[in-house]
């Protein structure tokens, strides 16, 4: 259904604070929903979850295990070297026989969808990065209340 | 909708039978929408999708079949690419996430 002109645009506002592999998808997948249907999305990458926008880190974010009771194995072995990349692979064959892209793809992808994606200021500070350090699919920086200041109206996830 | 077709609550419709080139063309109209022959390879792609799988595709796979990028997707569809294509298409709407 198209939007009449009295009627305000549907818009969505997804805050990402976590970078293990498995909490990115969700935001992700949200706002690639909200897209698909023809409602507004914007992204803010904060704390943990400026690794997804991270270029260095972009393709190589873990499943967290350790301390997740909804983990397949137990904590002690769970916490051993190697099981969390081993896991995160296994995770990543899992999803590529799904079709589910990685997650430069779809943080690729969800620019090409018109989504707008912006990096935390005081992250970015915190962990003494800059805009350069973060994929270009990364608008600009903001601080938390330019964030608000465009989410007006909008509906705020938070992951 | 004015058009003497039955559509399910969402605009979607009813009855797959009913659908036609010319009642495609109609559909798009109400929806803002003039079609082209890049319209018609998506639509086209859309429709064969599900006529293969049994399910309507998510905008990923029609772009991956049909090779129009997904930004030339969202040109042609704007405003809910994923539903517009069903729509149009006359496929149910989309259960896939991508």
């Amino acid at each position: 259904m198209t939007n009449s002109g009295t009627e305000k645009k549907r818009s969505l506002s997804v805050i990402c604070s976590k970078g293990s592999f498995d909490m990115a998808y969700p935001g992700l997948i949200l706002a690639n929903a909200a897209r698909m249907a023809g409602v507004d999305a914007r992204l803010f990458f904060t704390f943990w979850g400026l690794d997804i926008v991270n270029e260095k880190k972009i393709d190589h974010l873990h499943l967290n295990l350790v301390g997740n009771p909804s983990a397949p194995i137990p904590a002690m072995i769970a916490g051993l070297p190697g099981v969390e990349a081993l896991a995160t692979a296994q995770m990543r064959k899992e999803m590529e026989r799904l079709e589910i892209p990685p997650i430069r793809e779809f943080v690729e992808m969800l620019d090409d969808a018109g989504a707008d994606l912006y990096g935390c200021q005081m992250a970015l500070d915190m962990f003494k990065l800059t805009k350069d350090d973060l994929v270009p699919q990364v608008k600009e920086v903001l601080t938390a209340m330019d964030f608000m200041d465009m989410s007006e109206g909008a509906q705020i996830i938070f992951i | 909708m004015t058009l003497a077709v039955q559509t399910d609550a969402e605009g979607y419709l009813a009855n797959k039978d009913d659908w036609s080139e010319e009642l495609a063309k109609e559909l798009a109209q109400e929806l803002g929408i003039e079609l082209g022959d890049d319209h018609w390879k998506v639509l086209n792609t859309a429709r064969a999708i599900e006529s293969e799988s049994g399910s309507s595709p998510g905008l990923r796979k029609i772009s991956k079949r049909s090779e129009t990028p997904i930004k030339a997707i969202y040109k042609l569809f704007p405003d809910g690419p994923a539903k517009l294509i069903a729509k149009i298409a006359g496929i149910p709407k989309p259960k896939s996430c991508l």
